[in-house]
């Protein structure tokens, strides 16, 4: 089973990549979001956007949904880390899982935007995506982790 | 200038930590080449053709005395005893050594410094005015917001992986001395109509292979609103900027895709989810910004007096004289000058300055200056409060050191990039370029009366040396494999902003001097009272160039 990162440990899931070329969802694959789309009732929970995907395709679906996973497939296409922000701003709270090419060194950029599940394509160095994940203990910037950029908790210790 | 906090040292000091790991494990092979680019690239490390290249920060161009002599301690100490200034007032070491890299970095976080973000597919160092503060011409100090967006872009989790790079510029002056209009983002600090102060917000300027002057996509902002605003311009490019074209990636490209109106729909619907949020500046946090940028303890001089003793000392002494004339600026402060110091003597590469030289600016910064410096995006520094009593032995002491060259804003004061000496980018040298152009034009009075002139050199359409935007461009291309130079004439860096216009067919190198002196040669003989290189040109156009130029030799 693939290994991942959730709750700052090392597990396995078995959840696998979604599967475009097919009309139907694999078990244990990850729909597309044109599988999940053609699925009536919205009865898949799970989803796995790619670069691309119009993310408000899911904005009144987001409490049916327990993981949407965002893929990389390569490690310089910052697209998702919008699309993390987007979902988490529009409200959703279950599970937001990173999958692909994406390397150690983004995994503090990757959660500060709001995900909270890594899958790495490649799994054999899952312990450096762990050791990577808090390089950073101060950020300038608000973020889904930490809502008030800093200059406001900058005013709060003053005042 | 801005003092870090404990916070900012923390977030620099852990960068730090973070690129020695980076370092050591790519060494170590378990990072690849492919892993290890981005990262190095966002702590400012190109691989160049001779050796690695190194762009240190230096925000909006604000250095301190105590940072400067840092900088001439590490060219010294690891690299070859120069530096290079470069056109968007960063500092480059062109001799580093990649295992030494993260010790050069800790030895600049030690002065509040760092080479964060000044390349790779990010948000770059944001530039300004050189006589931010000082300048009389200015509505607003511009220097608290560059601080601002500074904080904000630093390591943003969102923006780190752009289509590719991105430049943001601010201006508050009446005159643009930061080229707004050529940036992805240009901010210019106005009054609406009830007088308030906010943000004009231009956005898909650039240079490069496409030249675009910027687009209008906000009239006026609140200047509260200036991050959210900002953060959803970023969200839109990073989202639909292209990413299948390197070429086609620049936010200019998606302007004119969308089209300004839909550009500002899509960045107005990104904004709705984003203004009046945590992110919305506030009045303390505004104020702290502004209290790093106080006047310094200006003395009460008479100004009137103070400019008759100057004028009696340049009649007296021509040669300050002409430097007085070409190298100061009016300064907001009755008895004080900005001075800009040239990089640009004959036989020395544009922007490049010597170990020895830092240090003695740093100390002419504590004598004359109030321990300040900065540098400017063409390539020169500049000492921006000096009393006019001091200039003359500012000036003895300059000449000295070989800093003296009164040629700021003419012909000799050229823009240009590190060209294919250094940059495995270029497809042409462009420094030899420079040094024959200074070498055939070293007649001060011939440089004078052809009035102010910017010549800028780019070794390739990466346009770093920015020649879209020099009243005389030149950009170095390949033709099968040999080095030629295409010309092109009449670009604008300041309001009135243009992209040149190509001559013809392009040149050899032997062959740019003499062409220079045709353009030069034909703009004298139509030129109509005090017309300026650009005015006669805008008048008359190109032909009369073309002609002379390209005219047969018979």
């Amino acid at each position: 089973m693939p290994k991942l990162i959730k709750q700052d440990t090392i597990c396995s899931d078995d959840w696998l990549a979604a599967d475009a070329a097919s009309d139907q969802v694999a078990q244990h694959h990850f729909p597309t979001l044109p599988q999940w789309r053609a699925a009536t009732g919205r009865t898949l929970r799970t989803v796995q956007l790619q670069p691309g995907d119009v993310v408000a395709e899911l904005a009144d679906a987001l409490d049916t949904l327990d993981i949407i996973a965002v893929d990389f497939p390569v490690l310089t296409d910052g697209r998702g880390f919008s699309y993390a922000r987007d979902l988490r701003e529009r409200g959703y709270r279950g599970e937001l899982r990173a999958t692909g090419h994406f390397m150690p060194d983004q995994v503090h950029y990757l959660r500060r935007c709001g995900f909270d599940a890594f899958q790495p394509a490649d799994d054999s160095r899952i312990e450096e995506y762990l050791r990577q994940s808090r390089v950073f203990s101060e950020q300038y910037q608000a973020s889904v982790d930490q809502p008030l950029p800093l200059f406001r908790r900058r005013e709060a210790q003053a005042g | 200038m801005y003092i870090y906090d404990q916070y900012d040292q923390r977030i620099v000091d852990e960068r730090v930590a973070q690129f020695r790991d980076q370092t050591r494990r790519y060494l170590a092979g378990e990072l690849s080449d492919a892993e290890f680019l981005p990262l190095r690239l966002q702590n400012g490390l190109y691989v160049q053709r001779l050796a690695p290249m190194l762009r240190i920060a230096v925000p909006y161009g604000l250095l301190s005395s105590a940072q400067v002599r840092k900088l001439a301690h590490i060219t010294r100490h690891y690299d070859k005893g120069y530096a290079h200034v470069s056109t968007r007032q960063n500092i480059q070491l062109n001799w580093p050594v990649l295992e030494e890299v993260p010790d050069i970095l800790a030895e600049l976080a030690s002065v509040q410094m760092h080479a964060i973000q000044t390349s790779g597919n990010c948000i770059r160092n944001t530039t300004t005015d050189q006589f931010a503060g000082v300048a009389a011409d200015e509505r607003e100090d511009p220097r608290p917001w560059c601080e601002i967006i500074r904080q904000w872009s630093t390591l943003h989790p969102e923006f780190a992986f752009l289509p590719r790079k991105f430049k943001i510029a601010v201006c508050a002056s009446e005159q643009d001395r930061a080229a707004i209009h050529a940036h992805d983002i240009g901010v210019e600090l106005l009054p609406n109509a009830a007088g308030e102060l906010g943000f004009k917000v231009l956005v898909g300027g650039g240079l490069g292979r496409t030249p675009v002057i910027g687009s209008v996509v906000c009239e006026w902002l609140e200047k509260r609103h200036l991050l959210t605003y900002l953060e959803a311009i970023l969200r839109v490019y990073n989202q639909h900027g292209r990413r299948d074209n390197k070429y086609k990636a620049r936010i200019k490209i998606l302007v004119k895709a969308m089209g300004v109106e839909a550009f500002r729909d899509a960045v107005e619907a990104e904004w709705a989810q984003l203004r009046d949020g945590p992110s919305t500046l506030t009045e303390d946090e505004v104020a702290r910004a502004k209290s790093f940028f106080t006047s310094p303890p200006y003395a009460d001089i008479d100004g009137k007096d103070a400019g008759e003793a100057l004028a009696a000392r340049a009649a007296a002494d021509p040669i300050f004289g002409n430097w007085l004339t070409r190298n100061t600026h009016p300064h907001r402060v009755p008895g004080y000058r900005a001075v800009t110091i040239s990089l640009k003597a004959t036989g020395i590469a544009p922007g490049d300055i010597t170990d020895r030289q830092l240090d003695l600016l740093a100390d002419l910064a504590d004598s004359y200056s109030f321990g300040e410096l900065r540098t400017t995006h063409q390539q020169n520094m500049v000492l921006a409060d000096v009393e006019e009593t001091a200039l003359y032995s500012l000036w003895q002491r300059l000449q000295k050191a070989g800093l003296a060259t009164a040629n700021i804003g003419y012909l000799t004061d050229l823009i240009c990039c590190p060209g294919g000496d250094y940059c495995s980018l270029a497809n042409a040298k462009s420094i030899p370029v420079a040094e024959a152009i200074q070498a055939r034009f070293e007649d001060l009075d011939y440089l004078y009366d052809l009035g102010p002139l910017e010549l800028n050199i780019s070794g390739c359409m990466n346009a770093c040396g920015h020649h879209h935007i020099g009243h005389i461009g030149i950009l170095g291309v390949d033709k099968k494999g040999a080095e030629f130079y295409q010309v092109s004439l009449g670009g604008s860096q300041s309001k009135d902003a243009a992209i040149g216009k190509i001559l013809g067919p392009s040149f050899s190198q032997d062959a740019i001097p003499d062409v220079v002196e045709n353009l030069l040669a034909t703009f004298v003989s139509l030129r109509q009272g005090d017309e300026t290189f650009l005015q006669t040109y805008n008048r008359v156009g190109i032909e009369p160039f073309k002609e002379r130029v390209y005219a047969k030799a018979d």
